[in-house]
């Protein structure tokens, strides 16, 4: 074990790739700062002293789900009160909202997987954003929902992510990976794709010349070793198509969920989600970009997280529902002056991007 | 690949792990250094050298008797003029009432008592106090007064400041509080808090306290009008008075919550980001005092335990109620469960030591 430390902090500091084992031994070492040291000179070996950030905007959807995740407190049964889906004309006066933001360039559509709602459904909303915005990206759809449609339509990953991309979706989001461990998932997501289904959507996605994120949720039912399956998965994929642009660390909000209460699960704090950050990236040593999702981290978290290996704030979001659903504490609104004053507050330059990292 | 630091931070480093002092100079370059993991390793080497991998902590109560103050400083949300709306002045009863609440804790040992400047109390009133809560619980520890309440009972009472304390030591005081330091300028201080101790006076409450062998803590309050600059003379002239008695036994760095207070109205509260750097580079300049305490209420208890890997080794105590900050806009608990501070010392590998306020300890949880 001492062996498999040792070379492991001597890989980790001269930027080689770490194993299973030691990616374990690492996290075990309990060195926070040690891996935040590492974590931020792999950043600046990728991204220099910029800090990316982006002016979006999300909307989600629908909150009425099929899946009924016990880790999600957003989602709920058709027939709950709770319940709502935004037809086509709420999208127009959302999209008129949207219309006074200055210097927008791109959507997150992200929702549940609704019982009725079809595919053509979300082909006319993607329609009309492209519509209202022709120059604004559309990043949209997690694998769980391209593993919905492929379902209902009766067609293929390619056929659907293809479809979607004909009709203006630029790139996919990250969500929907969990742990990708099928025990873990029985417990926190039986219903929904399996991790074999969610790799395999990215890697179609990425054939077509589609950019996708990666993501990780932790902090729930799942073992340490667990977690670095998981990102070793998603670096074996990477090194495979190289068609991840960020990876997202998700912590696990217990709050209103059936999970949370079901396992009496505690919430990560800044120190272990820190940790985690900084041990991603080391792992995940073929991403170029990991985003300090500052919405669950709190923004003073998400500013260390900058010195821990994160290179991306994400953006200015607007109203987002799925998270604050599980108690997260973050404001929902971020103007771009504030992400720029905490940025430069610790020496990096504020770098506003577009969904690809230009 | 080498670790992209300048010279000056090379030097730095070279100095801090052969324990050699640092100067004003570098303390600045230190605060104004990006580098915010190197930083902090370095000031969790020190820690580790100065006091090994026990964090402190106490089961405590506070007690605040009174928010009727006549100092009226304004970063402060707790202290009222006599009529105002809330203001409010212990009885001694009231007092024995809640140390008997909080001795539902059989863990609790001890009080941190420390008040507004009460405009018609007399220092014997004070007295009266402590010798009170000492006869009735001679178990428990007193830690009370800062340096601004104790050169107030000297003004008030006509006395000099060794004798107020020496009546105080009689009555059952064992250590004095850190608080009131604020930052240790003339020029800030006429700013802010005019009406209280000046810097020299408080720098000789701690003095004389030291010298009739009382501990004692220090504090800084940060993050408003106060430059770097500033901030480092601080630190510098704890340091030399250290150096003189050896009577701190604890830096405790404040940030300041603008929330409710006067001086808020144009400040943002300080980022993690500032707060971490100021408890790392506190820990490489006081290189006399062993312990830095990350002070969970106003740091948040997420923020505290990072801090504890940026050279803190005491995360203060469960308080039991917590008011003064809370009226400041504390988004923290106002008390925290003993088995919460024991679970967020082990969880980043470390030992959590109940103490008493003079760092005995009571209990080691391994």
């Amino acid at each position: 074990m001492k062996n498999i430390l040792q070379t492991a902090r001597k890989k980790a500091e001269n930027l080689e790739r770490i194993n299973f084992d030691e990616a374990l031994a690492l996290y075990k070492e309990n060195d926070l700062l040690l891996l935040g040291r590492t974590a931020r000179k792999i950043k600046e070996s990728k991204s220099g002293k910029k800090i990316f950030y982006i002016v979006n905007r999300h909307i989600n959807l629908t909150n009425i789900c099929s899946s009924n995740c016990p880790l999600c407190a957003f989602q709920c049964q058709s027939g709950d009160n709770r319940g709502y889906t935004l037809e086509l004309d709420e999208i127009d006066n959302i999209l008129q909202d949207f219309s006074k933001v200055e210097n927008l360039s791109e959507i997150h559509v992200v929702s549940a997987i609704h019982p009725e709602k079809n595919f053509s459904y979300y082909l006319d909303v993607i329609k009309k954003i492209k519509n209202f915005f022709p120059s604004v990206s559309i990043n949209a759809f997690t694998p769980a929902e391209i593993f919905n449609f492929a379902k209902t339509e009766k067609k293929s990953f390619a056929e659907i992510l293809t479809t979607l991309k004909n009709f203006g979706v630029d790139t996919l989001p990250g969500g929907g990976a969990e742990i990708f461990s099928p025990r873990v998932r029985e417990i926190i997501c039986p219903k929904k794709l399996s991790g074999g289904d969610w790799l395999e959507i990215m890697e179609t996605a990425h054939k077509i010349g589609m950019k996708t994120n990666a993501s990780i949720l932790y902090g729930h039912v799942e073992t340490v070793e667990e977690r670095i399956e998981h990102l070793i998965k998603l670096r074996e994929l990477q090194d495979k198509t190289n068609g991840f642009q960020a990876m997202l660390l998700f912590p696990f909000f217990p709050k209103n969920t059936e999970l949370g209460e079901k396992f009496n699960i505690r919430q990560v704090g800044a120190w272990e989600n820190l940790k985690m950050l900084a041990l991603s990236r080391i792992v995940l040593d073929n991403f170029d970009h990991f985003k300090a999702f500052w919405v669950m981290l709190t923004l003073p978290v998400a500013q260390l997280a900058l010195s821990f290996g994160a290179d991306d704030l994400d953006g200015t979001i607007g109203e987002e529902k799925i998270i604050h659903a599980a108690g997260a504490k973050g404001d929902s609104v971020m103007t771009v002056g504030t992400l720029r004053e905490i940025i430069s507050e610790v020496g990096y330059i504020p770098t506003m991007r577009n969904s690809f990292y230009n | 690949m080498k670790m992209q630091i300048s010279n000056d931070l090379r030097k730095i480093k070279k100095k801090i792990l052969n324990g050699e002092r640092l100067t004003r100079d570098e303390g600045i370059t230190l605060f104004n250094c990006n580098e915010f993991a190197w930083l902090g390793s370095l000031a969790d080497e020190v820690r580790k050298r100065m006091s090994d991998d026990l964090v402190y902590y106490n089961v405590n109560c506070h007690v605040n008797l009174t928010n009727i103050c006549t100092a009226r400083c304004k970063f402060c949300a707790f202290g009222r003029d006599e009529k105002s709306d809330g203001a409010y002045a212990m009885t001694i009863e009231q007092v024995i009432n809640l140390i008997n609440d909080a001795l539902k804790d059989p863990n609790m040992s001890g009080l941190h008592i420390v008040s507004g400047l009460h405009p018609t109390w007399k220092f014997e009133d004070y007295l009266e106090i402590i010798k009170t809560i000492h006869e009735k619980f001679p178990e428990l520890y007193i830690k009370g007064f800062t340096g601004v309440e104790i050169t107030h009972f000297a003004k008030i009472s006509g006395r000099s400041v060794e004798n107020i304390l020496t009546e105080l030591i009689d009555a059952g005081l064992q250590a004095i509080a850190g608080g009131g330091a604020e930052i240790l300028s003339d020029r800030v201080r006429n700013l802010l808090c005019p009406k209280k101790a000046t810097a020299e006076e408080w720098l000789n409450v701690a003095r004389t306290a030291h010298n009739l062998g009382l501990k004692t803590n220090a504090s800084m309050l940060y993050g408003h009008i106060e430059t770097i600059e500033e901030r480092v003379d601080h630190l510098i002239k704890l340091r030399e008075l250290q150096d003189e008695t050896g009577g701190f036994q604890t830096f405790i760095p404040f940030p300041f919550l603008p929330k409710n207070t006067e001086l808020g109205k144009n400040f943002k509260q300080t980022s993690m980001w500032d707060d971490l750097r100021t408890i790392a580079v506190s820990r490489l300049m006081l290189d006399n005092i062993k312990n830095i305490k990350a002070y969970w209420v106003m740091l948040t208890v997420p923020v505290a335990q990072v801090a504890l890997n940026f050279g803190a080794n005491d995360i203060d105590g469960t308080i039991h109620k917590e008011t003064i900050l809370h009226d400041a806009g504390a988004s923290s608990p106002t008390n925290l469960a003993e088995d919460e501070i024991i679970k967020i010392i082990h969880e980043i590998g470390r030992v959590p030591a109940a103490c008493d306020c003079n760092y005995n300890i009571l209990r080691i949880i391994e």
